[in-house]
């Protein structure tokens, strides 16, 4: 099972059914380093479980998910974020009892870069200023708005220095002026060559963000490739407006 | 060490200093009262050390206490004195890291419920044992052991375990069971060993339960059960630890305190309802004063800023 060095991440076949539901069926795709994927799909077609699958939230109940050239099925979440994957949970979760600084150096102790003390401090003070809340790090995140806890999440999962970031819906719930400066930070992410899976329904900030789309439709991939390849794909089209419009 | 953190220390090695001179100023029932408060002082504070963060709520203090006690009891004969306290804080780690692998699935309301199920099965196994092999109702416990020395020995466990919580709140286990306490799943992504960290702290806070029935059996010459497991006394860890606040490492200090003394006048007065009492006490402490009596004085400093400064 020699992966190319240069493959960060390969979904191979992999199946994961809840009871009957077949909610990720028999999925393949490639994630190269430096890459930014999208992963996007009508709702409920399977993605934040696939996310979940790679994070190791949830196990597959059939194939395998290669991560830099080793095979992570099975692994649990803990074990996964210390290989550097870190991820944002579509619905936000905040640690309500903490502060902005601690939330965000939540991120920076446990996974694979292990800082503590005043270099984990300083490591999240830049990371708070980077997403844009410098200032409010003494602040509790209950009293945040809305996309100021979307930042504390970002923030977090770049305290740890992810050698893989999985965005569930990180776009979602935004006004069309947060939108535009949410897509701005992601964008300064891609341009680092930070190696990104991002799953989203904002299709300007797909074709904006992304080298690569995979397009999911009931847990299983319909389409791949560049974001206007895919976008022109009848399927995909079928599957996003249903078969009646074709 | 900031400034604070200093004058901390240096307030609790004086407060610790002044206790130890407790039973050369009062002999009798001031130092049985001074032996109680600084028993639960021992068992409230490691009790928090777990579930205060993680919201864990255990009921299991009264098992480690019990076996701890009941080591030393069964054992006087066989061994020396210092090789049952070390034996009696092998069983309680022992018996933690049992439960914790067990209840690792686990969560909120579960998790107390088969604690206060495993207390009251370990309970009624060693009253069996006891019946069936043995030929009376408890073991006699006699040593040299006086007193002052059972208060100096859980004085000094009380000192250790503060500096060892004040340790860990600072430490990355610390901060990993704070965060397990806000969002699991935000610590698992964080790359937190959830089960790992959960078992280490409940083995602490359980072996020293175990230790603390130790040092205490010699202060009863019979051992029963009924005294050993009382499951009263996982009930009096819990209201102690909530009445002082669970958020400081000083909180359940200042809840054990004012009940020991409370609870020592409840029994005297209503020697028969005592069961109602607490639960009226156990009310009354989470409607009236959630946050304990530390939150309370923390919202009256922050109030009054001058005071803060
Ligand atoms: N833990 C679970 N138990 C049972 N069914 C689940 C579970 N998680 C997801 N599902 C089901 O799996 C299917 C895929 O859900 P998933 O959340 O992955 O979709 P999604 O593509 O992220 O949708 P959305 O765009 O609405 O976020 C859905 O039918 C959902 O109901
Ligand atoms: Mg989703």
């Amino acid at each position: 099972m020699a992966a190319e060095p240069h493959t960060a991440l390969s979904v191979r076949g992999v199946t994961r059914t809840f009871g009957g539901l077949v909610a990720v069926d028999d999925m393949s795709f490639e994630l190269a380093e430096h890459e930014v994927l999208g992963l996007i799909g009508p709702n409920g077609s399977g993605k934040t479980t696939m996310i979940n699958l790679i994070s190791g939230a949830l196990k597959a109940s059939r194939g395998e998910i290669v991560l830099f050239g080793e095979n992570v099925v099975g692994e649990s979440a803990h074990a996964i974020a210390r290989r550097g994957v870190a991820r944002t949970f579509q619905l936000v979760r905040m640690l309500e009892s903490m502060s902005v600084m601690e939330n965000v150096e939540t991120g920076g102790v446990f996974g694979h870069a292990r800082r503590w003390g005043a270099e984990l401090r300083d490591h999240a003070r830049h990371n708070i200023a980077r997403v844009g809340l410098a200032g409010k790090e003494d602040e509790p995140v209950g009293a945040l708005t809305y996309i100021d806890q979307k930042r504390v999440e970002l923030a977090r999962a770049l305290a740890a220095d992810p050698r893989l970031l999985l965005l569930d819906e990180w776009l979602a719930g935004l006004n069309p002026t947060e939108l535009q400066t949410g897509i701005e930070l992601v964008e300064d992410l891609r341009s680092e060559g930070r190696t990104i899976v991002i799953v989203e329904h904002v299709m300007d900030a797909i074709r904006s963000l992304c080298d690569r789309c995979v397009v999911m439709n009931s847990g299983a991939v319909i389409a791949d490739g560049t974001p206007r390849e895919v976008l022109a794909d009848d399927a995909v089209i079928a599957a996003y407006l249903g078969d009646a419009h074709v | 060490m900031t400034g604070t953190e200093k004058t901390g220390l240096a307030v609790g090695a004086a407060i610790f200093l002044a206790a130890a001179f407790v039973p050369l100023l009062s002999g009798g029932y001031g130092l049985s009262l001074a032996v109680t408060v600084v028993m639960y002082a021992v068992l409230t504070t490691s009790w928090t050390l777990f579930s205060g963060p993680t919201h864990y709520i255990s009921l299991a203090t009264a098992a480690f206490f019990g076996l701890g006690m009941y080591t030393v009891a069964a054992l006087i004969d066989v061994f020396p004195y210092p090789v049952l306290l070390v034996m009696a804080t092998a069983v309680g780690a022992v018996l933690a890291a049992l439960i914790g692998l067990a209840t690792l699935r686990l969560s909120g309301v579960y998790f107390v419920i088969f604690t206060l199920g495993l207390a009251e099965m370990v309970r009624q196994l060693v009253t069996w044992v006891q019946t069936t092999m043995g030929t009376s109702s408890g073991l006699v416990v006699l040593t040299g052991i006086d007193e002052p020395m059972i208060y100096w020995q859980l004085l000094a466990l009380a000192a250790a375990v503060y500096l060892a919580s004040w340790r860990i709140g600072r430490s990355r286990l610390g901060f990993a069971l704070r965060i397990i306490g806000g969002d699991e799943v935000v610590a698992r992504h964080s790359g937190i060993n959830t089960a790992h960290a959960k078992i280490a702290l409940f083995v602490i806070s359980g072996s020293v339960a175990a230790l603390t029935g130790a040092i205490l059996a010699p202060r009863w010459t019979y051992v029963e059960p009924v005294i050993a497991f009382s499951p009263m006394l996982s009930f009096l860890v819990v209201i102690m630890a909530l009445l002082g606040g669970v958020h400081r490492l000083w909180g359940p200090l200042l809840g054990v305190i004012p009940f020991t003394f409370l609870w020592d006048l409840v029994t005297a007065t209503f020697p028969n309802q005592t069961a109602l009492m607490l639960g009226l006490c156990f009310l009354l402490i989470v409607y009236i004063i959630p946050n304990g009596f530390a939150g309370l004085i923390e919202n009256l400093i922050r109030r009054r800023p001058l005071l803060a400064g």
